[in-house]
């Protein structure tokens, strides 16, 4: 599908969503992204992998972003039937505790990438079965890529 | 002594051991935390960081020719396919063409890359499973590849040859003469990696039916590569998305659908194969031309992001930058195929033996550094 196809068909899910609101963009990058709400983030993805005619069944990419103000997770998704990608986003303005649904019951690497996106932006994830600090200790201070992250002895500021 | 007592003396009992993280299994400093019934594996968790050097952050403060510096220390045996990974990120945002002769030179660089990956990869699975001599076998081969590298660009693993908008010169005069000498002695000695190891019998009852994944759990999982190639997922991002000269070159995707550790194996001997095509589909028609665009000395990338696929010898290596503008990426994201590879092990190894565990992590090919960054 193209991504204004994609564009469209993700369009008419929109009333089924708590929030009701997606936001799509093409601007500044080579896919269509869309940007959804916290609350509904399980349900768009979910469905995005089941419906067969997006059948995102490929994972390939999860960050953890901290964009300033808000911090967040990128999932990048392919759909190795149909060949098309898509990027969705998830924000939260809450930096203390942001906490977003686990996406590991949609695909299994998730879990992994998740550990690794809590280890380093402190970003937890709802019903994730084993959410722990993967790279670093236990005892770490912080969440290192995080923007207002500070180490005065090991960081080089430039 | 009753019959109750005896079975409770020997009653089962779950315990945990440590593998790693200076498991001479694990090629690295990988720890794998085991709990075992017997010999029976229960549960894998692994636990990773003892090399992680926060590349990632690392790259927040660096120039973009920095970046590809870096990249040579994540898979350092695919260390000039992430160099081009991180170039063709920077050459797509920046709207750059790269010459022809860049490109050809890039592709046969990377296939070299990948065969002196699979024959190192070849000659410890062999170690790891019992067989030493498969270990001077592949040193020998790949010794030929890293002295044409040495005479390239000075460096035999770590090679930052390219820079973004082309490479850091020209090639050797020498290279197309000893890229063919290669190729020539490779091709008799490749045959024999079958007699000594492949057609062994006890080889082969280690390796067949041990490590099952199936095609649904590899796409779930996100593998790429070999691992996901050899459950029959098509995921050959060379023949998805091509870049460089590849969309110039036929070849065929290397796949088996056993999904066991032996298809796998399968899957790597057949690309050394077809990675020598491509190089001999192109050796003899290497462009004349520039080896590089010239670009500013400081490279600033337009505000927005950029992703970047490329098929390093593990799999799929994706590198994604946000960036606002300066001369910085704001955040940049390396998505690995040795992290996803990973995150399949407990999976396979379940229900197996500590010794199939062993042979099943020797197929998923992990280089630390590149699951660490």
């Amino acid at each position: 599908m193209t991504n204004e196809a994609l564009q469209n068909l993700i369009s008419t899910w929109v009333p089924d969503f708590i929030s009701s609101k997606l936001e799509f963009t093409e601007e500044e990058s080579q896919f269509l992204n869309i940007t959804v709400q916290p609350a509904d983030l399980h349900k768009l993805l979910a469905r995005l992998k089941s419906n067969s005619k997006t059948n995102f069944d490929y994972l390939f990419c999860l960050s953890g972003v901290d964009w300033g103000v808000e911090l967040g997770v990128v999932y990048h998704l392919e759909s190795t039937t149909h060949n098309h990608m898509i990027v969705v986003k998830v924000k939260t303005e809450d930096r203390d505790a942001p906490v977003f649904d686990s996406v590991h019951d949609i695909w299994k690497t998730a879990e992994f990438h998740e550990c690794e996106a809590f280890d380093f932006f402190g970003v937890q994830f709802n019903n994730h079965p084993n959410l722990r600090r993967l790279f670093l200790t236990e005892d770490w201070d912080g969440f290192p890529l995080r923007k207002d992250y500070v180490d005065d002895i090991n960081m080089i500021v430039k | 002594m009753e019959t109750s007592t005896i079975n409770n003396n020997f009653k089962s009992e779950e315990y945990f051991i440590n593998m790693g993280p200076q498991h001479p299994a694990t090629h690295g400093v990988l720890r794998l935390l085991l709990t075992i019934d017997g010999e029976t594996i229960k549960n894998v968790e692994p636990d990773l960081g003892y090399i992680h050097r926060s590349i990632e952050k690392m790259c927040e403060r660096d120039s973009y020719q920095q970046i590809v510096h870096l990249t040579d220390r994540m898979d350092y045996l695919s260390s000039n396919i992430n160099n081009e990974a991180v170039c063709l990120a920077v050459e797509n945002a920046l709207q750059i063409e790269v010459p022809d002769r860049v490109k050809v030179i890039r592709t046969i660089i990377a296939e070299l890359t990948r065969i002196a990956s699979h024959n190192l990869w070849w000659g410890v699975m062999g170690m790891d499973v019992g067989a030493l001599t498969t270990y001077f076998y592949a040193f020998r081969d790949r010794e030929m590849i890293n002295d044409i590298f040495e005479e390239t660009c000075g460096a035999r693993l770590t090679m930052n040859y390219n820079v973004p908008g082309g490479l850091m010169f020209d090639i050797h005069p020498n290279f197309v003469k000893r890229v063919k000498e290669f190729i020539a002695h490779f091709k008799t000695k490749l045959p024999e990696y079958d007699t000594l190891l492949t057609n062994n019998v006890i080889f082969q009852k280690r390796m067949r039916g041990v490590g099952l994944l199936s095609k649904e759990d590899a796409i779930s999982y996100g593998a790429s590569g070999p691992v996901g190639r050899g459950s029959g997922y098509s995921c050959d991002v060379r023949k998805i998305h091509p870049y460089s000269a590849l969309d110039k070159v036929t070849f065929n995707e290397a796949l088996r659908t056993d999904g066991d550790s032996f298809a796998r194996y399968e899957v790597r001997i057949q690309e050394m194969w077809e990675s020598i095509s491509i190089i001999e589909q192109l050796i003899d028609n290497i462009p004349e031309g520039d080896y590089k665009v010239e670009t500013n000395a400081v490279i600033k990338l337009p505000k927005g992001e950029f992703y970047q696929k490329v098929e390093t010898a593990r799999g799929e290596l994706g590198v994604y930058i946000i960036s606002t503008g300066t001369k910085n990426p704001y955040r940049l994201k390396f998505r690995s195929p040795g992290f996803s590879n990973l995150s399949l092990l407990n999976h396979i190894a379940v229900g197996g033996k500590i010794g199939d565990l062993v042979a099943s992590m020797a197929t998923l090919d992990l280089v630390i550094p590149d699951i660490d960054r």
